[in-house]
């Protein structure tokens, strides 16, 4: 059974008593308490708009800039103030040294961010990159906590050598430098003549499920831990007790009574995981271990413009900011929702 | 036995390999052209005294000569160690001549090409005081196998060799290395005739090191040798300090001239762009040449200090190796496709320029023995045809077509670093660009080379690069396409298109009998060689690379050899 909140009714006035007591449920509270939190809110705008931008990609390489992001086009020209000038430009020393990508133009048009050194378009690859970095960081977040949670629920639950062995293997993983683990994993899986074939699945070493897989694989001890301390705390609560006293399975017992009260942990923590994760794959993509090419991330866009940083920053800066706003609005957006399911909260929403 | 060496230039770590026992042709033409704010050869008096300083990103790796693989790190070893024989100290062409160096003379072989007997010079001493005996050499030739060699297959030739490479403990090269102390000679007995065998000598694997020299690896602690310097101090995670030998007496001027600086510092770890940034200062005298100048600082050397940048042509290949096991390059007509769609403009652009790359369409790199401009995959290409104009995208299709090969998947395997990914990318489009489905496949510059090696990893199209070990034309074509370069289900196997021609074999097979008794005929033929396998396309040529010194403003007097690139103690400090 659901934990079920009661809250007196906010009253017409004053004076007013309450006339009936009326049930929420803890998430109708957790809505309004969010709603309150400014600050969560204005993350949250910013990072839905970081993925609908991300998302028109698309839409502005091919309607606006008429470029193939992911082609090089080292012999290409755009227009600069009604010109024709060469995407790529030789220096102009006396040993004529140095090739350098034209820097922004501000015409959304006409590479607006300017050229990466392949002269490919900075802006759409940073749009393109973003739906790949957001795919990647939200998709190993979920598939990290859904995996955390299923073993969570079997450590805590069952408790005993499930346990042992559940935690020990998670003590094992957490053991291991984040990004060092990541890189042998990865290093391995894109070595193999065929990327990672397991059964009947197939995984290319150029798909993105790669990289998804292998950062959900090395968090899942960041989420099983708290997970399961909830779960070991809720099975001996009085409701779980009472369940048990009147015959209820495991199963009913794991999903009507333990997950429904762990869940929320879970949900704060998820955020925070996909903050963590677009973070680690742009560690990973910056490496060369995540997106390959000639797919973007903003990861591998940094690793594009760090031979660029002393005559176009912007090709670095650029994604940098986008990972910037993106972990800050995610970071900011999992503290709101952390106060919002706090129960210890509840009195700041009173009116 | 295939080993292999690993030589930093641009972006991209180059691990190539060499076969062993590969004939071929002799050197003494080939040369390099040298261009920047002073000329290839020195000027002005050698000032003696200073410290030169050089400041490298990563350390020197494996100071023992007998294993160190690394072009511009040989710079260093030549001027603490010496051969039997070596290349002339001397800037541009004249840097490939070979001259005697501890021995007297460079002998005429006898026995039908198979023996060498060389007179050592007298009163020459280690840095240890100990002084050069003849039977040291037996412990130069018996470590090859020992520490091993990576490129021991070079001495397999000698007698015995072969038993050392299959069973190194029990290696005894005696019998091939006949040294007698007391006469000071070094007899050395070969197998067979190798044309080659004196440009071998002349590399650091068979520079001298005293008899008593451990037979296994001497990790950091570089064993004595008899050049102008010593190794004073050798950490890899700081620095390797080179300081006078005081047991140097010069002897031969061509060969080993005393050097100029009073110590030669390389401190290592510093980034490139920061060590770009202290040369400019003056805080520091070089940027290691093994190390890539970013692209971003490029311009800004060349406009504010191009009177201290040096460029210079290498004797190396930069290419795509086509698969010919494997299709759709089991086709001829394939292969000569994409030979004609790749835009080499565009892969010069990503070596830095026309500046720092010139387009290629064949194997052997300019003014290198045997080399004649060939380049039939251009615009109007005809039979006259020397020099890459442009891409020839109609005859490119015409020949897709006719292979019956359009739509074919090709996956490109190149490297994880920005060079090698966007020449990986190039490929990609020009592949797309004559109806091919391409895709690349990147791996870290480590675990590609052994990769795209191994014909189990069924690649169709690699990135790869080729550096001379000595100037030989047999050192290109030989090793990177001869049959018995090809090593099949081998890590180790640097004929990465699997090609093999039995003609063009025989051809090279005669190139290198002929080149024991008549080097200039023997060119002829690698000439005619390097047409033929240029012809079955077995890779896109891309380009020949060039590389930059960039030196402090009171640095004087630089040198650039083809075969040691700079001369780092023939250069002066402006006190």
């Amino acid at each position: 059974m659901a934990q079920v909140a009661l809250e007196p009714q906010v009253g017409s006035g004053p004076d007013a008593a309450p006339s009936e007591i009326a049930g929420r449920s803890p998430w109708a509270l957790a809505w309004r308490r969010f709603r309150r939190n400014k600050p969560a809110i204005g993350a949250l705008v910013v990072f839905l708009l970081i993925v609908v931008v991300s998302l028109c990609a698309p839409l502005y390489a091919h309607r606006i800039a008429h470029v193939d992001p992911f082609a090089n086009n080292l012999n290409g020209t755009t227009i600069v103030n009604g010109k024709k000038v060469a995407l790529i430009q030789q220096g102009g020393g006396k040993l004529g040294l140095g090739e350098t990508p034209i820097g922004p133009t501000w015409d959304p048009h006409h590479y607006f961010l300017g050229a990466d050194s392949s002269g490919r378009d900075v802006a759409a690859r940073i749009l393109y990159g973003g739906r790949n970095s957001l795919l990647i960081g939200i998709g190993s977040a979920v598939i990290c906590s859904i995996l955390a949670t299923i073993l969570a629920l079997i450590a805590g639950f069952y408790g005993g050598a499930s346990d042992s062995v559940l935690s020990r293997t998670m003590d094992v993983i957490w053991a291991f430098p984040v990004i060092l683990f990541a890189l042998c994993v990865a290093t391995v899986l894109l070595t193999a003549p065929n990327g990672l074939q397991a059964g009947p699945i197939h995984i290319t070493a150029s798909s993105l499920w790669l990289p998804t897989l292998i950062i959900a694989l090395i968090y899942i001890p960041y989420v099983y831990r708290p997970v399961r301390g909830n779960v070991l705390s809720v099975r001996e609560k009085e409701f779980v007790q009472a369940a048990i006293a009147q015959g209820a399975s495991n199963r009913r017992l794991v999903f009507s009574e333990v997950l429904p009260n762990i869940i929320s942990v879970v949900i704060v923590l998820l955020p925070l995981m996909i903050a963590t994760t677009i973070l680690t794959e742009a560690a990973l993509s910056f490496l060369g271990v995540g997106v390959q090419a000639p797919g973007a991330s903003w990861g591998t866009i940094i690793g594009d413009g760090q031979q660029l940083l002393y005559t176009r920053p912007w090709v670095a800066i650029a994604p940098g900011i986008m990972i910037l706003l993106t972990v800050l609005s995610l970071n900011v957006l999992g503290d709101g929702i952390r106060d919002a399911l706090d129960p210890r909260a509840k009195l700041s929403i009173r009116e | 036995m295939v080993s292999r060496r690993r030589v930093l230039l641009g972006l991209a770590l180059c691990a190539v390999a060499v076969a062993a026992g590969c004939g071929g042709g002799s050197s003494s033409s080939s040369g390099s052209g040298g261009s920047g704010g002073s000329s290839s050869t020195a000027s002005g008096s050698p000032q003696k005294g200073g410290t030169f300083t050089i400041l490298a990103n990563s350390n020197f790796g494996v100071a023992d000569p007998a294993q160190n693989y690394t072009l511009q790190q040989w710079a260093l070893l030549i001027d603490t160690h010496d051969g039997l024989v070596g290349f002339k100290r001397a800037g541009g062409t004249a840097g490939t001549e070979l001259v005697p160096d501890l021995a007297t003379e460079i002998p005429e072989p006898t026995d039908g090409g198979k023996t060498y007997a060389f007179q050592l010079r007298d009163g020459i001493k280690y840095s240890d005081g100990t002084p050069l005996k003849a039977s040291d050499f037996v412990t130069v030739f018996t470590r090859q196998f020992t520490v091993p060699g990576p490129a021991n297959g070079f001495y397999a030739g000698i007698v015995g060799g072969q038993e050392c490479l299959k069973n190194s403990k029990t290696c005894d090269m005696t019998k091939g290395v006949v040294a007698d102390d007391s006469a000071n000679t070094v007899t050395i007995h070969l197998t067979a005739p190798d044309p080659e065998f004196l440009d071998k000598l002349a590399l650091p694997f068979a520079f001298a090191v005293p008899g008593n020299t451990s037979l296994k690896l001497t990790g950091n602690n570089v064993p004595p040798g008899t050049g102008p310097y010593m190794w004073q101090s050798y950490n890899p995670n700081k620095s390797a300090v080179l300081v006078r030998n005081p047991n140097f007496k010069e002897w031969s001027a061509e060969a080993q001239p005393d050097g100029n600086p009073d110590s030669i510092v390389e401190k290592f770890g510093l980034p490139v762009t920061d060590a770009v940034t202290a040369v400019e200062n003056g805080s520091a005298d070089a940027v290691f040449s093994g190390d890539s100048i970013p692209a971003d600082r490029l311009n800004e050397i060349d406009t504010q200090y191009a009177d201290q940048t040096h460029v210079n042509a290498l004797t190396a290949d930069w290419y795509f190796a086509l698969n010919v096991n494997e299709p759709p390059f089991d086709n001829l007509q394939a292969r000569q496709a994409i030979n004609f769609a790749a835009d080499r403009t565009a892969y010069v652009k990503i070596a830095g320029g026309p500046s720092l790359a010139v387009p290629t369409c064949q194997i052997l790199p300019p003014n290198f023995p045997g080399y004649e401009p060939y380049c039939p995959y251009t615009a109007g290409a005809d039979s006259d045809n020397t020099k890459w104009t442009g891409v020839d995208l109609t005859k490119a299709k015409d020949l897709v077509d006719q292979s019956g090969t359009k739509g074919a998947k090709v996956v490109v395997n190149g490297t994880t670093d920005e060079v090698g990914k966007a020449l990986a990318l190039q490929m990609v489009s020009d592949l797309k660009s004559i109806g091919y489905d391409a895709s690349a496949k990147l791996l870290a510059p480590g675990p590609q080379y052994p990769y795209v090696q191994n014909s189990d990893n069924h690649v169709q199209v690699a990135w790869s690069a080729w550096y001379q070990d000595y100037p030989a034309a047999s050192d290109f074509l030989n090793v990177l396409l001869g049959c018995d370069s090809f090593h099949p289900h081998s890590d180790a196997s640097p004929n990465i298109a699997g090609f093999c021609n039995k003609d063009i074999q025989a051809n090279m097979t005669k190139a290198s009998n002929m080149g024991v008794t008549d080097p200039e005929g023997a060119n002829k033929i690698w000439a005619q060689v390097d047409h033929d396998v240029t012809d079955q396309a077995p890779w896109v040529d891309l380009y020949n690379p060039k590389q930059i010194d960039f030196l402090s403003k009171r640095v004087q007097g630089y040198q650039w050899s083809p075969q040691w690139y700079l001369l780092y103690d023939q250069l002066w400090l402006n006190q």
